[in-house]
């Protein structure tokens, strides 16, 4: 009975199989060419590396990446904590009072996960040289936060619609204003969908590419996307040494997916679906 | 909670939030504290996109290079041009190319895959791991590592075809201007599968076990219990998938800009990329504008269409 079940597994099993190679090949080809020596990857490519060499990382360590790195770190986390705070606090009237502006504000909030990025390009350029800012990390923060507030508010505000109604009715008669009530009460309530917003938004950022292309110029202000190409540019010949760039800037991610896989793939799904 | 009640009673307030109390009517007070909460978020979300796009049609209606500065207004004449231009038309086929392909190739792939993780395979959770993975990676990184896979001298695609007796097919598959589309477009199936794969995996694990164990006592066979049970529960999953998919094609860039630029010969260009080229390399950033405010107005009428049908849809259930 159990090899009977067994066998009739084996297509599933195939098919099973085939879907793990076509999603974890060109990783593994990322990974493996990038232990490579440059000479070794000109003769045989796609082989198993004969002698492990962790050239290609310092030399990717000890060029601008370590840069690019940190401003990538600095631009998402701060760009993140803004939008979970003005998110969280834009949906606290939205969910839970009323007043005639509130379905057309969170429509107008809503409409902008449907917006290009491309159509707020030029004069987000231009904005940005006039305030100053082009060409630094700090420009980029600005639309960052403005591109994530639509999806963080939709998850919020149904998230705090589902809360009880009486915990503000309690506090209310306490005398506990509107500010006290959503940040001591309100706000700690609010954790799991922190979560999602968090990991959605980061992954987002972490990721972006457009802007950072528009809105900076030189290396020293390069987000970490930006940086991987200029790299690509620079030493194109050197597949290795691109491969080693490539594999060390996928890492973040991949290492906070493996401590928190259920959680990223949670924060995505509800992140979308809401959406 | 009743503890933190009592705390916040006993916090004293301070003489000018009695005044205020006092001189300020409730309605106007509540209204106050509405604006306060929105205000930081709704001024951001305005100057970053409600004034931008207000903006981009504005400077639609010149013809403007934005580097001097003649600033010459002349009407709906890029809307015009636009209309004639066989690159915009090509762009646009593209990217409705893309759109079916996304809808045909990537939600089916993650509809597959989601259902592989509900089999009674073993290890699937190592599985599940790196089934999930492509949708991690940077697109400008799935861009360089692809463009290297497709290579016309050392790429693996081509060592795969001639391993497997293909060899006369080998090519450099993103400077053939009959396969880099293809190519771009099985790389964008690879990046996006996984994020279908999760939404759906969602959905099926909120289907009731009891659901399945009464069609079992039925007497429905697998293929019955997909087609009558599984497939009609996630089509809410579906839909939003596809309007995923539909607006995230259309405002596709990332990965053609790194990979090919839209070349070659304009044979992968994109609205998007296409608009980048006409405003930050040729320096036309009237005409720019006009193209980017086309993909705003192509995306707001894709949206309408959507969602009036999705309430239709709704009220015919």
């Amino acid at each position: 009975m159990n090899i009977i079940k067994k066998i009739s597994n084996m297509p599933l099993y195939a098919l099973a199989i085939i879907l793990l190679i076509f999603t974890g090949l060109p990783y593994l080809i990322m990974i493996n060419s990038s232990f490579k020596s440059q000479l070794e990857f000109m003769t045989s490519p796609w082989s198993f590396p004969d002698a492990f060499t962790f050239d290609n990382y310092s030399m990717v360590l000890s060029s601008n990446f370590i840069r690019y790195f940190g401003n990538s770190i600095l631009v998402s986390v701060i760009s993140v904590v803004i939008v979970i705070v003005i998110s969280a606090m834009a949906s606290y009237p939205l969910a839970r009072m009323k007043f005639k502006l509130n379905r057309p504000l969170f429509i107008l909030f809503m409409v902008g996960m449907m917006i290009p990025i491309h159509t707020t390009l030029i004069p987000i350029y231009l904005l940005t040289i006039n305030m100053g800012l082009y060409d630094t990390i700090w420009g980029l923060i600005g639309p960052y936060v403005a591109f994530s507030i639509p999806i963080s508010v939709v998850i919020f505000t149904q998230f705090l619609q589902d809360l009880p109604k009486e915990l503000e009715e309690s506090a209310k008669i306490d005398g506990c204003g509107h500010f006290r009530l959503f940040w001591k009460i309100l706000f700690p309530l609010l954790t799991p969908a922190v979560a999602t917003v968090a990991i959605y938004n980061f992954i987002h950022i972490w990721n972006e590419f457009i802007f950072a292309l528009v809105l900076t110029n030189s290396q020293e202000s390069a987000t970490l996307p930006l940086g991987l190409r200029e790299f690509y540019g620079e030493f194109s010949v050197n597949v290795p040494g691109i491969m080693a760039a490539l594999t060390l800037g996928s890492l973040p991610l991949l290492l906070v997916y493996l401590v928190a896989q259920e959680k990223i793939v949670k924060g995505i799904a509800a992140g979308s679906v809401k959406g | 909670m009743l503890k933190n009640n009592v705390e916040y009673s006993s916090v004293s307030r301070t003489p000018t939030e009695l005044a205020l109390k006092r001189k300020l009517s409730p309605k106007l007070k509540d209204l106050l504290v509405i604006a306060g909460f929105i205000a930081p978020a709704l001024l951001i979300y305005g100057i970053f996109v409600v004034y931008s796009i207000g903006m981009t049609f504005y400077y639609s209606l010149f013809n403007w290079s934005g580097i001097n500065n003649s600033f010459e207004f002349i009407g709906i004449q890029n809307y015009l041009n636009l209309l004639k231009d066989g690159v915009f038309w090509e762009a646009f086929g593209n990217n409705s190319l893309l759109v079916a392909s996304s809808l045909f190739t990537q939600l089916p792939l993650g509809l597959i895959m989601a259902l592989l993780l509900f089999s009674p395979l073993k290890g699937m959770r190592f599985f599940r791991s790196i089934y999930f993975m492509p949708f991690l990676m940077s697109t400008v990184a799935i861009g360089i590592l692809f463009t290297f896979m497709y290579d016309g001298n050392f790429g693996i695609v081509n060592q795969i075809l001639k391993a497997v007796g293909l060899g006369s097919l080998q090519q450099g598959w993103l400077g053939n201007e009959n396969t880099a589309i293809w190519a771009v477009i099985a790389t964008i199936c690879w990046q996006f599968a996984p994020f279908y794969m999760i939404l759906f995996r969602a959905a099926i694990v909120g289907i009731p076990e009891e659901l399945y164990e009464a069609a079992m006592i039925d007497g429905a066979n697998a293929k019955q219990r997909f087609l009558k049970l599984t497939l009609p529960l996630l089509m809410p999953t579906i839909v939003t998938s596809s309007i995923l998919s539909i607006i995230g094609s259309l405002k596709y860039f990332d990965l053609i800009y790194v990979m090919t630029g839209g070349g070659p010969n304009n044979s992968t260009e994109l609205m998007a990329t296409y608009m980048y080229e006409e405003t930050f390399t040729n320096f036309n950033m009237g005409y720019g504008s006009s193209i980017s405010f086309a993909m705003f107005l192509i995306a707001l009428v894709i949206t309408v269409i959507i969602v009036t049908s999705e309430q239709k849809r709704k009220g015919a259930n």
